[in-house]
């Protein structure tokens, strides 16, 4: 059984979480006395209505403002597949958890009031999908219900989403658009009569189909070590095993690998799960691998295998940020950078631009703030073994965190 | 649809694995917390998984109340006997004794809340730096909005406006020294997850989550377990019945529901079929809409 994780998207009162809720209605995933708590809620509210986003605002500061702070993930699941929506919030001040919620998302989903067409933050939302390279794409146009089912309206927010497309990661895919009513549930997860003249399949048919290639097992192979398994038990007393979860790429028993950074070779004599012996795994598997010689290897080394194209050690890293923090990033000041297991620390050469993400438009600028998405400069102690994000998203981003206050101030996409 | 379509996810597996990994690696001295219900079981499993053939780095701390199913306790004392787990258990009981904490008084008497005080000294006297524990995002709305590792200040305190961003599988764990991070290995599981794993997996769990006679009550409609620790009011007279839990608490605040199942196939049919979530059995998390947000605000994990 798989997993397809989605992020939604949307303005404020665009209806998400009513989308989510029948998502959850329709699939038979809210129990009795959840929707007998959401009722009471609702009522309590002084609402004539059922509100399910109070089955997703799970924070009492989210109740009382009635407005999406911080990402909630909900669960839902059909014979076919498990599904996680990571649900956003749209203010554009929370645009960091959007990319929080988004960034291990296959599938984002953008949702559109009908009435009002694109608005600013649906360029913020596509904006962050292609930062993240999010595989699919799916926009679902709501409440269709206001626009009397109107085709004409549908097609024309459908004309204007295009044109955001050439020039951008999705420009060539498919992206999906689909007509819907949360509130009604039409589309959602059944068809409806009243928008015949749509032909597809409604949303959740729709996300059933979506095959997501495990592309990152087509990439080269790259293994960080999180942890050495030394057992030194009678019956293990040599074992030696390193620990992780396979980034990308596919590892076979007897494959030569490379350590980095200080490229010794062996080949790999076992690799292990719980006990059993696997001839092969592939990303995403967390295993153990034993090599046929004692080498020098420990937590933040990776492994990669000969032949393959390798990720050069980076002293200067380019980057495509986005700054996560109250406190302004700071020209000059050290983070640690993290990529996978491993933190080195970096300083801040250079501020490169800022990108108005609603416009697009690219402006020179020397400082960033919360929020704020741009290009930097960083210098590193050590060299870091990170992949182009674009050619092995896998191995291409890090995080900031700041050495003080121990926050994680920045994710950053290497260029 | 029969649940025999419905497998585990091992994606969940490799991630939760992943997560314990990065624990062992950030921290000096985390421990599970282990409460003996199927999550807690999950964890040591999964535990056991992310380790072999090295043993659990970890201890398991339980912090009893004084008021769990003897079958749980039973239970605890077999799984890290049978598997040579190091086991530190700390007691509410202790903690009201110090005068830390007042036992609750009434019909609806817990110490549900009262355990948070004792876990939080265990913490500190016991300098854990990192806490696992198997709570689940599908639980409850207030933990749909917790990262997976999420930290805590030195009154134990989450504060949900100031949680870090957690991107992509980086984790950071970088505390200061008297702060602490919860760490929830199995927050994407769902119930569903946790039955079938238990199922392939083939894991033992206590007695209780499978159908038995025992007494019980009824009050508002829910069916509670009778026990000397329950203030029960002149008309609640105890009868026997088949009865089965969904979740392992406190016999104080974990209420029973009818059931036949016996076998795990019978009990995630059940689920599947079942109306009311597994949280609605939980008469700690009635007490009011935020209940769950409030108490971790207060430490609870």
């Amino acid at each position: 059984m798989d997993v397809l994780r989605i992020t939604t998207s949307g303005s404020v009162d665009d209806g998400k979480s009513t989308l989510i809720g029948r998502l959850l209605y329709d699939t038979k995933s809210i129990t009795q006395d959840k929707m007998e708590a959401l009722q009471a809620a609702s009522k309590r509210k002084g609402l004539d209505f059922t509100d399910l986003s109070l089955l997703t605002d799970g924070l009492i500061a989210e109740r009382e403002q009635g407005i999406t702070i911080d990402v909630a993930h909900i669960y839902f699941s059909t014979p076919n597949r498990k599904y996680i929506i990571a649900d956003t919030p749209g203010h554009f001040e929370y645009t960091r958890n959007m990319v929080t919620g988004a960034s291990t998302a296959q599938v984002s989903l953008i949702l559109i009031d009908a009435r009002k067409g694109i608005v600013e933050q649906t360029y913020r939302h596509f904006f962050i999908a292609c930062m993240l390279r999010i595989p699919h794409l799916v926009v679902c146009i709501n409440k269709m219900d206001l626009v009397e089912y109107d085709e004409a309206r549908y097609n024309q927010i459908v004309e204007d989403f295009q044109q955001l497309l050439p020039g951008s990661f999705y420009d060539g895919k498919e992206v999906k658009c689909i007509p819907i009513s949360s509130l009604y549930g039409e589309n959602v997860v059944t068809r409806t009569e009243k928008i015949s003249w749509y032909k597809g399949l409604p949303l959740l048919e729709f996300l059933e189909e979506i095959q997501f290639d495990r592309n990152d097992r087509n990439h080269p192979a790259r293994f960080p070590i999180q942890y050495v398994i030394r057992p030194k038990t009678e019956q293990f007393h040599d074992f030696r095993g390193f620990a992780g979860k396979i980034a990308s790429g596919s590892f076979s028993v007897g494959d030569t690998i490379v350590s980095l950074p200080n490229e010794q070779k062996s080949k790999i004599k076992s690799i292990e799960k719980f006990g059993e012996q696997l001839q092969d795994a592939h990303a995403g598997e967390s295993v153990v691998i034993t090599l046929e010689d004692e080498i020098d290897i420990s937590r933040g080394n990776l492994l990669v295998k000969e032949g393959q194209p390798q990720p050069e050690g980076l002293r200067e890293v380019k980057a495509q940020i986005c700054w996560m923090d109250q406190n302004k990033l700071t020209p000059g000041k050290t983070y640690l950078l993290q990529h996978g297991p491993t933190r080195i620390k970096s300083k801040v050469q250079q501020i490169v631009n800022v990108t108005e993400v609603t416009t697009n438009r690219i402006e020179e600028k020397t400082e960033m703030g919360l929020n704020d998405i741009g290009r930097i400069v960083l210098k590193t102690a050590q060299p870091v073994f990170a992949d182009k994000y674009e050619i092995n998203p896998a191995n291409g981003t890090f995080i900031l965190v700041d050495e003080f206050s121990n926050a994680t101030v920045a994710v950053g996409f290497i260029e | 649809m029969s649940s025999i379509q419905w497998q585990f996810p091992r994606a969940l597996e490799d991630e939760a694995i992943y997560i314990l990994r990065e624990t062992a690696a950030q921290f000096e001295r985390p421990a599970i917390l282990f409460s003996g219900g199927k999550d807690s079981i999950t964890l040591v499993r999964l535990a056991q998984k992310a380790f072999y053939p090295g043993k659990i780095p970890f201890p398991l701390l339980h912090v009893d109340t004084g008021h769990n199913f003897p079958e749980t306790i039973e239970f605890r004392d077999w799984l890290v006997e049978t598997l040579g787990l190091e086991l530190i258990v700390r007691n509410v009981q202790d903690s009201i004794n110090q005068g830390k904490v007042k036992e609750e008084t009434g019909k609806y008497a817990s110490r549900n809340a009262l355990q948070t005080v004792t876990l939080l000294d265990a913490i500190e006297e016991l300098k854990f730096d990192a806490c696992i524990g198997g709570a689940r995002r599908d639980e409850e709305k207030a933990r749909a909005k917790e990262r997976i590792f999420s930290v805590r200040d030195e009154f134990g305190q989450w504060n949900a406006k100031m949680q870090r961003p957690e991107l992509f599988d980086m984790l950071n764990g970088k505390i200061n020294i008297g702060e602490n991070v919860r760490v929830f290995p199995i927050s994407n599981w769902t119930e569903l997850d946790v039955w079938n794993y238990i199922r392939e997996e083939e894991l033992a769990i206590p007695s209780i989550y499978f159908s038995h006679e025992r007494e019980i009550i009824e009050r508002d409609g829910m069916y509670w377990p009778f026990s000397p620790y329950l203030n029960t009011t002149e008309e609640e007279v105890p009868f026997r019945s088949k009865v089965r839990f969904r979740t392992v608490g406190d016999m104080t605040c974990t209420a029973a529901v009818l059931s036949e199942a016996d076998k795990l196939e019978d009990i995630i049919e059940e689920i599947l079929a079942a109306k009311i979530s597994e949280r609605g059995a939980r008469i700690d998390d009635k007490r009011s809409e935020a209940a769950m947000e409030k108490r971790k605000q207060a430490g609870y994990f």
